[in-house]
């Protein structure tokens, strides 16, 4: 197994020393890892900082914008897929990427979630997916598991789950991935494939949120969740030979679906060429 | 403004109720008769062709559809306030119903145009009847230019609108490949027109 | 496609369309609702063809949501609904005013609350054009009466947008977009069209929140060497998010006053009869039409009254107001509502003036008319 280098000269090159560091997260949270993960990513592809845009809505994972020199678009809840795509259209050499949480992606941005992954725009969309709100202080979300407590769920969550990866295809993304914030290289790696589709692209990230979740539900602390996640992934590429017995209460990790879909961009671009061979309008 | 209708008129004004400078004309008939497309014809005849003033107002919504439609349009040299029709100078109504529910808007002494095989009982003995969507089914073959007939003969009853802009303001509206049916359409109300005029006098 | 020059028989609709393109609207996001629907239509249909960008989104939320993306990203951005998708878009209309974002936002009005009537007239949303999104803000709403207006003050308001880094929204109504009306589109160069100013400084000094001498900042657009942070949460002159009080006060002072310090550059108004005038009609978009019909019957009865009608509904310009009232012994608001506008011109108006409302919420127009009856009734 390769061991991970920690490239922190090339992290410290995409943030904004000067600005608000310390950062809003807590200690030993999973968002960090993300955000090196994401870094290493842009910087392998040897993207140029000012045709990176980043987007994100409201919690805490939508914080990591502000610490990353690109274009940076902290948005309201829910919304930043919506944003992302005026963004994208705009400026379509532009790569966009949208950070979101459980929350904001699929229930106050549920709509906007499965829209984009109909149109195939091509958006890289990292959700950070703790099954929580952290950020007011631990309700349940759409991803929280049945029978886990939450500040709105006293007595165990009664609530059905939504499955990003089934959600995400069925809607139409064209690259569809999920990772965790253990695998830190298969994460960069999925994220530089989100990177690189043309089209809208899902890494559905497990994270820890150890403040609330792993309190409320006695699971320990960051360590020890994401011990949980080294523990419970199967790789997509070892799932079929694993007996069925042996995958429940486990996930599935790696590049799960990805389809060549025409991309929205490229489909509004060869509306206005047909056009612009047909004459004018009215 | 002037025109062969307003001049004409006859009758007491209705003077507090609406100014004189403004000519305002209804075309009403049932839903799917191309009302508004004549409406909007007949107002880019006026205001593209003759230079007036126009505004063009219809009702929208659950109203619009079925019964009676209208399409409402208000003339004048000057500038147009009021943009919807106080007191009719013309009305032109392809139906019964639409005669019956605004001949009441229609100013004393207003011109009154009727569908006369549509339009049976008409409340009152001064109007103008021609079979409209018969001329239509049987001249030209397609009952939808009906309305394309009714301008030719509100061209020709009321002076309104010259020749030319109605014409040409036909022609740039309708389909194309009806270019000729349609024209033929307003040709046809014209000489109907025409010769209703005759026979009256 | 705009042809200028050309003599045109549009709806209001159309004419913001055609407005839109005059100042150079680049992108277009919106959601169908009556009665404003046939804006989107003309967008789809003509922006493919000049380079511009359409997009049907999956809601109004959405809509604001990308024209904000959009303008942050260059383009000159604009959205069209009505009640209903108007209150959906505030939360993110209060983001584009705390971002300083410009972009445009046509409403127009039907009857409500709620679904209310879709097809039928009112002028209810005033009142939400200014206080409708949360928080402490200054807002800029423009209302057109015709066709020729409805092209002209979506160029106005596209130029103000621009030019103080705001959005703006135009204020029509059901029947004024819906009606057709001649117009001539003017000619290329005829009306300003305000191109939004860029930095001078390089990237390292640029602040994309400065607080400059003017209270406007100049403009970056994403992916042109400038990189910055757009936040809603209330930030520093950087963009990043703040929890400082003089930064916080000194954030919302801007926001406040550089619409504020340019009164005479925003308001707009249009007077008939006020020279000699004891009675003054006061009203805007459709209805000014019916008070200027009533202003010239009630001129032929020898009675003595004019009419105001306020092209910039928003902000109210309270000494031009006082001024335009002065020696004007009564004043009716004439309005499509239970009483907004009213309010306002009550807080305004001279002691020696007094104030009467005269409403319509019955989703049909006003009628010369009753404004008729109005002025015998206050004479």
């Amino acid at each position: 197994m390769n061991k991970t280098v920690i490239k922190s000269d090339v992290t410290h090159h995409y943030l904004r020393p000067k600005k608000k560091f310390p950062n809003v997260w807590c200690a030993g949270c999973g968002n960090g890892i993300v955000m090196g993960a994401l870094i290493r990513a842009i910087d392998s592809l040897g993207y140029d900082k000012d045709e990176v845009a980043v987007v994100s809505g409201i919690g805490c994972s939508s914080r990591m914008p502000v610490y990353l020199d690109f274009a940076t678009l902290h948005t309201t809840h829910g919304r930043a897929l919506a944003f992302a795509t005026g963004v994208k259209i705009a400026k379509p050499h532009m790569k966009v990427i949208v950070i979101t949480g459980d929350g904001d992606a699929l229930a106050i941005g549920g709509n906007h979630f499965i829209h984009a992954c109909r149109r195939n725009i091509d958006i890289t969309t990292i959700l950070i997916d703790n099954k929580i709100y952290g950020m007011t202080g631990g309700q349940f979300a759409p991803t929280t598991p049945g029978g886990a407590i939450a500040t709105t769920a006293p007595h165990g969550n009664y609530e059905k789950q939504f499955d990003v990866v089934k959600l995400a295809i069925g809607a139409g993304a064209s690259y569809v991935a999920r990772g965790t914030v253990y695998h830190v290289d298969q994460l960069e790696k999925l994220i530089v494939g989100g990177l690189k589709k043309k089209g809208f692209a899902v890494i559905d990230t497990f994270s820890n949120c150890h403040t609330y979740f792993g309190r409320f539900n006695r699971e320990g602390d960051a360590v020890e969740m994401i011990r949980w996640f080294k523990k419970n992934a199967l790789p997509v590429e070892a799932v079929e030979k694993i007996p069925p017995e042996k995958r429940v209460g486990k996930f599935v990790t790696g590049l799960i679906y990805e389809s060549d879909a025409t991309e929205f961009c490229d489909e509004y671009q060869m509306l206005v060429d047909r056009l612009a061979g047909k004459g004018n309008a009215q | 403004m002037t025109t062969r209708a307003a001049s004409k008129s006859m009758g007491k004004k209705d003077g507090s109720e609406k100014p004189e400078d403004r000519y305002e004309i209804r075309l009403s008939g049932s839903g799917g008769q191309g009302l508004i497309l004549a409406g909007v014809i007949l107002a880019e005849a006026l205001g593209i062709g003759d230079g007036k003033n126009v505004v063009q107002t219809q009702s929208y919504g659950p109203e619009a559809r079925g019964g009676a439609s209208r399409a409402d349009l208000v003339v004048a040299d000057g500038e147009i306030y009021y943009p919807k029709t106080m007191k009719l100078d013309l009305l032109l109504a392809l139906t019964q119903e639409a005669c019956d529910k605004y001949y009441p808007d229609l100013k004393e002494g207003g011109t009154l145009i009727v569908d006369s095989t549509m339009v049976t009982q008409v409340p009152t003995k001064n109007y103008y009847g021609l079979p409209f969507m018969q001329l239509a089914r049987e001249e030209v073959g397609i009952v939808m230019v009906a309305n394309v007939v009714s301008l030719g003969a509100i061209s020709e009853l009321t002076g309104i609108v010259t020749r030319d802009s109605i014409r040409n303001a036909v022609l740039a509206r309708a389909p194309r490949g009806t270019e000729e049916k349609n024209k033929k359409a307003l040709e046809l109300g014209i000489e109907a027109a025409k010769k209703l005029l005759k026979e009256k006098r | 496609m705009l042809e200028y020059g050309k003599t045109k028989l549009l709806q209001g609709n159309e004419a913001c369309v055609y407005g839109a393109l005059y100042a150079g609207v680049q992108f277009f996001a919106g959601y169908p609702i009556t009665p404003s629907t046939e804006i989107a239509e003309g967008m789809a249909r003509i922006l493919p063809h000049i380079g511009g960008k359409f997009i049907q989104m999956e809601d109004e939320i959405g809509s604001i949501a990308a024209i904000i993306g959009a303008s942050n990203a260059g383009c000159k951005s604009m959205t069209a609904t009505s009640g209903p998708g108007y209150s959906l878009m505030q939360e993110n209309i209060g983001y584009a005013y705390m971002t300083e974002t410009p972009c445009v936002i046509i409403d127009v009005q039907r009857g409500g609350p709620s679904t209310g009537l879709p097809t039928k007239i009112a002028q209810a949303d005033m009142m939400q054009a200014r206080w409708g999104t949360h928080g402490d803000y200054n807002a800029i709403a423009l209302a057109p009466s015709s066709a020729k207006e409805c092209f002209t003050e979506t160029v106005r308001a596209f130029n103000l947008s621009e030019r103080f880094r705001t959005p703006v929204t135009v204020l029509t109504d059901e029947v004024l977009g819906h009606m057709r009306e001649i117009m001539t589109i003017p000619e290329e160069g005829e009306l300003k069209v305000h191109k939004r100013q860029k930095p001078d400084v390089p990237p390292d000094w640029y602040r994309h929140f400065e607080i400059t001498p003017s209270l406007v900042s100049p403009m970056a657009a994403f992916g042109e060497g400038y990189r910055y942070n757009i936040s809603g949460l209330t930030h520093d002159p950087d963009g990043f998010p703040t929890a400082v009080p003089s930064e916080i006060k000194a954030k919302l002072e801007k926001l406040h006053h550089k619409i504020d310090n340019y009164l005479d550059e925003i308001t707009s108004f249009r007077t008939e009869m006020m020279d000699d005038a004891h009675v003054a009609v006061f009203s805007y978009g459709t209805v000014a039409r019916a008070s200027y019909q009533a202003v010239k019957m009630a001129r032929e009865k020898r009675i003595k009254v004019g009419a105001i009608q306020p092209f910039t509904i928003w902000p109210i310009d309270e000494a031009r107001i006082k001024s335009m009232l002065d020696g004007v012994k009564k004043v009716i608001v004439a309005e499509l509502n239970m009483g907004q506008l009213f309010y306002e011109i009550q807080r305004v108006a001279p002691k020696s003036t007094e104030v009467f409302h005269l409403g319509r919420y019955d989703g049909e127009v006003m009628t010369p008319l009753q404004i008729l009856q109005k002025i015998r009734e206050v004479l």
